[in-house]
């Protein structure tokens, strides 16, 4: 049983080639594609300075949140209060800077300051009272709901011209907001993957039992996520700041809370936690960027554009779905995890009959991989992710967070 | 099971089984709902006393319906292990269903109701297909089913709600029975108990505790001969048909508006999750999560009869789910042995 296990395990390191990551890239050039065809039709062009611009500055200001939503959904949890941190940190921004260009750093100070102290508030909701993410965040999103409702009626403060730079001034076509926020990617791709932080991101949210019993102090990387995320969402909300010259508290009606899930799912990161990451989550905003973008220039109904966006969600999750069907078995052995190495998996793999169970499942096996395994261990393929998901259910008493989802 | 029965079944008196089924009712992070029901509603009675009276307990009733029954189909999806974020959607689009469709004919009411079930079953089956077949996640499935049926109404009504409601149509959600102490027995409320009565008769079913199983570990499930998809299709099906029914409620008492149903399933999923069931399923019973919608529209009376300005009441609500939750959660992380050791044979259990 453990040999066809093992056997399952090599086959797919070699197959690994296209990752998830790879794959999403992959759908961004595809919708770009298909997008500029459907333009060209309409006599347009997709990649005039107008329109890429237009891409990127959409890109910007969700791209903030879902990188932060990406560390959260890493670690099996999940932000529903981004949209209000957003709207009180434009608010706090613009009421702090008041139209004075000095007060600019005292107000981004207060804005990351504010943010980190709600994430800190979601993420000890969350692993001190044990309250399930999903209503820790909403419930604390209510709360600033309530306080927002109750403090500004109407956009309140004003943002010297000086910081409305960061909304508005471009070096070529590329807004300064889109690189500040490529550059905190790539401070986000470098934190999964060169800090121990990163790495036991990937361990919490692969199995949080596992990962304790392991010596990962599973409670402070969950709630560094969540200061990680509303920080972010608190730069968001500068930018929102800086496009608009004061602070909204409608902001939280836009949706940037789901909308940012959409995305980080869209790029590839398992909503079940433990596989994903940065990169993809960067795809998939481009993504819906291209699209808002290409609706946008062919004057699609906006409501029709809500259709074709369900649509397209579901669609693009359903083909990752087939694959991490595959990837999930991989990761439950070891057999070559993204984030956390460890390539060979512990049994016995160099038993007599090993070799030739390895024929059907060696390099050429492509189209082969549900019967290779299914032969001998019928649903190891088919079933260990959602296994995985449920394997910690006996130890339910020690488990807080896990049975999020 | 049937394997332990030769073991003697310990005598126990019959104090000892009220308790059981007492802590199998109120028990496992469910009791704090109860809790939290019974303060509010002294809260109430003590901010004004005339709530007490029959008839405005009755209209109290009439206007929780339809978030009890959006909470009843929540939990069934939310015990087999899913999220259902479609249902205030659907909510929104099947009032704006029918007020197109009847346009006032009263001769259409029936018709139309059949066609809004039929129209519930579809998106339930394709929810449901769509995350058990392709596997994608239900927070992703129902997300989209959101937007779709969000845009998909808005762009056939051209953004604003058409036509109106018959008569026979509003009927359910704001009429009843003229009685002498009561004054008025609401239909939302006989159709509440019906349900309530048939979500816990399923759930006592085999269906019911397969639901659970699948929720508590699909693979184990799975290998006991249930067929998952199915079982969890069912649910989300289910779940479609009781917002429908909520839909039918909805609209008679509160009319067509183009915000009906908005930010409905959060808060269907917040009154399942205050009723003590889990989120990731397998534990919680059908009846606490009826009591946790209940509670939240206790609660929203509660800051009318306060006259607490509105703005700050998602604040308060927001602590107190936040504050009920985290002390389910730690009533839940007691460990308890008496309820997790399962050879216990149980002889009216099939």
């Amino acid at each position: 049983m453990s040999r066809a296990v093992a056997v399952a395990g090599t086959g797919r390191t070699t197959r690994r080639r296209l990752g998830a990551t790879e794959l999403v890239w992959l759908a961004l050039v595809g919708v770009t594609v298909i997008g500029a065809v459907l333009v060209a039709l309409d006599d347009q062009n997709l990649f005039s300075i107008a329109n890429t611009r237009d891409i990127l500055s959409r890109s910007s200001l969700l791209g903030f949140v879902a990188i932060g939503q990406t560390l959260v959904i890493l670690c099996r949890s999940l932000d529903l209060s981004v949209g209000y941190v957003m709207a009180l940190s434009s608010l706090i921004a613009a009421t702090t800077m008041n139209g004075d260009p000095a007060r600019v750093p005292l107000a981004i100070g207060a804005v990351l300051l504010v943010a980190g102290a709600i994430g800190l508030c979601n993420g000890l909701i969350v692993t001190v009272l044990k309250v399930n993410p999903f209503i820790a965040t909403l419930g604390v999103g209510l709360i600033i709901k309530g306080y927002l409702d109750t403090e500004y009626q109407g956009p309140a403060g004003e943002v010297p011209s000086s910081f409305q730079q960061f909304g508005f001034s471009r070096i070529g076509p590329v807004p300064v907001s889109t690189l500040v926020m490529l550059a905190v990617a790539v401070a986000g791709i470098l934190f999964l993957r060169k800090t121990r932080t990163g790495y036991h991101m990937f361990a919490v949210g692969g199995s949080a039992d596992v990962a304790r019993l392991s010596g990962v102090r599973t409670g402070r990387v969950l709630v560094t996520a969540h200061v990680l995320c509303s920080i972010a969402a608190g730069i968001a909300g500068l930018l929102i700041a800086a496009r608009f010259g004061t602070g909204s508290a409608l902001v939280y009606n836009s949706g940037y809370d789901l909308e940012s899930i959409a995305a980080v799912v869209l790029g590839g990161t398992l909503l079940m936690g433990g596989r994903g990451g940065i990169g993809g989550t960067i795809a998939g905003v481009l993504i819906l960027a291209v699209l808002d973008t290409v609706f946008n220039i062919l004057a699609v109904d906006p409501f029709f554009k809500d259709v074709l966006r369900g649509t397209i969600i579901v669609a693009a999750v359903a083909i990752y779905a087939r694959r991490q069907i595959d990837r999930k078995a991989s990761r439950i052995r070891f057999g070559g995890d993204g984030g956390s190495g460890g390539s060979a998996p512990p049994e016995p793999r160099p038993d007599q009959p090993a070799p030739e169970l390895d024929r059907p499942g060696g390099p050429d096996d492509t189209d082969r991989r549900p019967g290779a395994g299914g032969s001998r261990e019928p649903s190891v393929a088919a079933d260990s992710g959602p296994a995985d998901q449920q394997g910690h259910r006996p130890a339910r008493h020690l488990d807080g967070t896990g049975g999020a989802r | 099971m049937t394997v332990t029965a030769p073991r003697p079944t310990p005598q126990r008196s019959a104090g000892s089984r009220a308790g059981d089924l007492l802590s199998r009712v109120f028990g496992g992070g469910s009791a704090t709902v109860f809790a939290l029901l019974i303060v509010v509603f002294a809260a109430i009675f003590i901010v004004n006393p005339s709530f007490a009276e029959p008839p405005s307990l009755m209209a109290f009733l009439k206007q929780a319906a339809p978030l009890m029954i959006l909470a009843i189909g929540q939990y069934f999806v939310i015990v087999s292990g899913e999220f259902d974020l479609s249902v205030g959607s659907l909510v929104g689009a099947q009032v704006v269903i029918a007020a197109a469709l009847i346009d006032g004919e009263e001769g259409r009411t029936v018709p139309v109701i059949l066609l809004m079930v039929g129209f519930g079953i579809l998106v339930g089956l394709v929810n449901g297909l769509i995350t058990t077949l392709l596997k994608v996640q239900s927070f992703i499935t129902t997300l989209g089913m959101m937007l779709v049926l969000y845009g998909a109404i808005r762009l056939w009504t051209g953004g604003a709600p058409t036509g109106a409601l018959s008569e026979a149509f509003r009927q359910p959600g704001r009429g009843g029975i003229d009685m002498a102490v009561v004054r008025q027995l609401p239909w939302a409320l006989m159709i509440l108990v019906g349900v309530v009565i048939v979500a816990v008769a399923v759930m006592r079913s085999s269906y019911g505790r397969t639901l659970v199983a699948t929720g508590d570990n699909e693979r184990a499930a799975g290998f006991s001969g249930v067929r998952v998809w199915r079982v969890r299709t069912l649910a989300f099906v289910v779940s479609s048909v009781l917002a429908t029914l909520a839909a039918i409620l909805i609209g008679g008492y509160a009319g067509v508006t183009a915000q009906v149903g908005q930010g409905l399933e959060f808060t269907a999923i917040t009154a399942v999750v205050l009723g003590g069931v889990v989120l990731g399923g397998g534990r919680g019973s059908v009846v606490a999560a009826m009591a946790g919608a209940l509670t939240l529209e206790a609660l929203f009376v509660l800051f009318n009869q306060l006259s607490m300005p509105s703005t700050i009441r998602p604040a308060v609500q927001g602590v107190i789910i936040i504050a009920a939750v985290a002390y389910a959660a730690r009533e839940r992380a007691r460990p308890r042995h008496h309820q997790e050791v399962p050879s216990q044979p149980q002889p009216n259990e099939a």
